[in-house]
C-alpha cells in the first residue's frame, strides 16, 4: 500500500493541491514534451527561413506574423490529408517505422539536463543512453525503407544505415575524449565540470566562463562532432538517405500525411537532440557565457535553449552553403579522416591528462 | 602547396569563408515581391488577357475582317460575320477566343487594322473550369470596357516604337 502511494506520488503528485510531496513525473514529462514540440515547430520554421534568407528569398511569411504559425498550418495539413499505404507495403511495419523514429527521438530528451538537475532522469550513464538512443534511430529509417517495398526507399535506407553506423564510431570517440576530461558519464557532471576547470581558471579570469568550456581545449573534436552530427542526423550536406536529386525522397518516398509528419518530427527532434548534445559536451550546457550579473540573471534553461538554437543555426547554415557530398566522399571522411583523427586525439588527451594531472576532481575542491 | 592545401582543409577554410559569404546574403535586402499584395512592373508591350475595344462614342471597333482569325497560329479565334440589324454595317455576330488554345503570341493585335482586338496588361484571369476560359464576344467587350484606360495608355506608350 505504501509502495502504491509512493508510486502514485512519484507519477501524479501535485504539491499545491495538498497531497503528494513532489511535482509528478507525468507533468514534468508532459511539460518537456509540449515545450519540445513547440520549440521544434519554430525551429522548423527557422530552418526554412535561414535557408531562404541565404538564397535571397523571404521564406514562409503568410501564416501569422512573419509566417510564425507556418509549422502549425503544416501540422494541420499533414493531419487532415489521406495517409496512403502502398498496396505492396508491409502495413504494420510501414506504420510502425515513423512511430519508432519519433518515439526514439523524443526518448533521447529524457536524460538531457536543460538546467542544473532539470532532467527527466538524471542517470549516471546519461551519455551512453544518448548514444544508444541516437543509434537506434536508424531502425526507423531501415524499417520504413524496407516496409515500403519500393526501390528508392530501399536504397535510401541502405545508405542511411551505412552512413549512421560509420559516423557513430567517430561520435563515440569524440565523446570518449570529453569523458576522459570529465571522468563521469553523467550529463549533469559534464556540464558542471566545464564551469569548474578550464582555460579561464588557468588564466585567472574565472568569470570569463565561455573560455572554460570544452570547445576551446578540444576544438578539433568540436568540429569533428559537429560534422559527424550532421551526418548522423542525415542533414545536408550528408542527406543521402533522402537524396532528392537521385532517390526522389529516399526512405520517405512512399510516406504521406501523418506518418510523414512523424518522420519529419522525429528527424528534427533528433537534430535538436544532437544540438543539445553539442551544447552539453562542448558549450557548457546551461551555464552563462560570462559569469557576471547581467548574464547570470537569465535562468539556465534559457541559456541552454539559446545555445541549442545557435548550434541549430549552424546546422541550417551548413544546409544552405555546402553542396551535397558524393557517397564515397562521405565514407572516406568518416573512416579515413575522422576515425584516425579522433583516435589520435583520444590518445593525446589521455597522455596529457595522465602527465599533467589535469581533469575534473568531481567537485571535491 | 600540399601543406597549404592540408592546412586549408583542416581549418575548414572553404566552409568558414562560405559562412561569411552566406551571412552577407543573409542580411541583404530580398528581391522577392510579396505577390498578392505587391505586383511587379508590367511592360506596355505585355501580352495578357484579350479585350475588344470600342470607339469613344461607344461604337465597337471590330469590323469582322477576320484577319485575326486567319493569322492565329493556334486557331483559337472563331468569328462569324454579318450585317447588323439597325444599320446594316458589317459586324461580328460571334467573336470567340478559346483562351486554353491561345498561345499569347500577339499576332491578332498586330493583324488588326482598327486596333479592336488587343492583349491587355491583365494576367490574373484564372478560372475554376475550362469552360469559363472560352471567351465570348460579350466577355471580350466587357474586358475592353474595364481595361480601356490601361490599354489606351499602353498603346500610346508603345506608339513611338512602331
Amino acid at each position: 500500500m505504501d509502495f502504491l502511494l509512493a508510486a502514485l506520488d512519484y507519477l501524479l503528485g501535485i504539491p499545491f493541491l495538498g497531497w503528494g510531496t513532489q511535482i509528478g513525473f507525468v507533468y514534468k514529462a508532459l511539460a518537456l514534451l509540449v515545450g519540445l514540440l513547440i520549440f521544434t515547430a519554430f525551429i522548423l520554421l527557422g530552418d526554412r527561413k535561414v535557408w531562404a534568407a541565404v538564397q535571397l528569398r523571404r521564406g514562409p511569411n503568410v501564416v501569422g506574423p512573419f509566417g510564425l504559425l507556418q509549422s502549425f498550418a503544416d501540422l494541420l495539413k499533414f493531419v487532415f490529408k489521406e495517409a496512403i499505404i502502398p498496396a505492396g507495403a508491409d502495413k504494420v511495419l510501414f506504420l510502425l517505422a515513423p512511430l519508432i523514429t519519433a518515439t526514439l527521438a523524443l526518448a533521447g530528451w529524457a536524460v538531457v539536463p536543460v538546467s542544473d538537475g532539470w532532467a527527466m532522469a538524471n542517470i549516471n550513464v546519461g551519455i551512453l543512453y544518448l548514444l544508444a538512443i541516437s543509434s537506434l534511430g536508424v531502425y526507423g529509417v531501415i524499417i520504413g525503407g524496407w516496409a515500403s517495398n519500393s526501390k528508392y526507399p530501399f536504397f535510401g535506407s541502405i545508405r542511411a544505415a551505412a552512413q549512421m553506423v560509420s559516423y557513430e564510431v567517430s561520435i563515440g570517440l569524440v565523446i570518449i575524449t570529453v569523458l576522459l576530461c570529465v571522468g563521469s558519464l553523467n550529463l549533469n557532471d559534464i556540464v558542471i565540470a566545464q564551469s569548474e576547470m578550464g582555460l579561464a581558471h588557468a588564466l585567472g579570469v574565472p568569470w570569463l566562463s565561455f573560455l572554460n568550456w570544452f570547445w576551446l581545449p578540444l576544438f578539433p573534436m568540436f568540429v569533428v562532432f559537429y560534422i559527424s552530427a550532421l551526418a548522423e542526423t542525415n542533414r545536408p550536406p550528408f542527406d543521402f538517405a533522402e537524396g532528392e536529386s537521385e532517390l526522389v525522397a529516399g526512405f520517405m518516398t512512399e510516406y504521406s500525411a501523418t506518418p510523414y509528419l512523424l518522420f519529419m518530427l522525429g528527424e528534427y527532434i533528433s537534430i535538436l537532440l544532437m544540438c543539445a548534445m553539442t551544447t552539453i559536451l562542448f558549450l557548457g550546457g546551461w551555464a552563462a557565457p560570462i559569469d557576471l550579473p547581467p548574464f547570470t540573471w537569465i535562468p539556465g534553461i534559457i541559456w541552454f535553449f539559446i545555445k541549442v538554437t545557435l548550434v541549430f543555426f549552424m546546422f541550417a547554415m551548413a544546409k544552405a552553403i555546402v553542396p551535397r557530398y558524393r557517397y564515397d566522399q562521405l565514407m572516406r571522411i568518416g573512416w579515413k579522416l575522422f576515425l584516425p583523427l579522433s583516435l589520435i586525439m583520444v590518445v593525446i588527451v589521455a597522455f596529457v591528462l595522465q602527465l599533467t594531472g589535469w581533469g575534473w576532481n568531481g567537485g571535491v575542491a | 602547396m600540399r601543406a597549404g592545401q592540408l592546412l586549408n582543409t583542416l581549418l575548414l577554410k572553404e566552409f568558414v569563408s562560405a559562412f561569411f559569404l552566406a551571412m552577407r546574403y543573409f542580411f541583404a535586402p530580398k528581391p522577392t515581391i510579396n505577390y498578392p499584395f505587391e505586383k511587379g512592373e508590367v511592360s506596355p508591350r505585355f501580352r495578357g488577357e484579350h479585350a475588344l475595344r470600342r470607339y469613344p462614342n461607344g461604337e465597337e471597333r471590330c469590323i469582322a475582317c477576320k484577319l485575326c482569325e486567319a493569322i492565329c497560329p493556334a486557331q483559337a479565334i472563331t468569328i462569324e460575320a454579318g450585317p447588323r440589324q439597325n444599320d446594316g454595317t458589317r459586324r461580328t455576330i460571334r467573336y470567340d477566343i478559346d483562351m486554353v488554345k491561345c498561345i499569347y503570341c500577339g499576332f491578332c493585335q498586330e493583324a488588326c487594322p482598327v486596333d479592336a482586338i488587343v492583349e491587355g496588361p491583365n494576367f490574373e484571369f484564372a478560372t475554376e473550369t475550362r469552360e469559363e476560359l472560352y471567351f465570348s464576344k460579350e466577355k471580350l467587350l466587357s474586358n475592353g470596357d474595364r481595361w480601356e484606360r490601361e490599354i489606351a495608355a499602353n498603346l500610346a506608350a508603345d506608339a513611338p516604337y512602331r
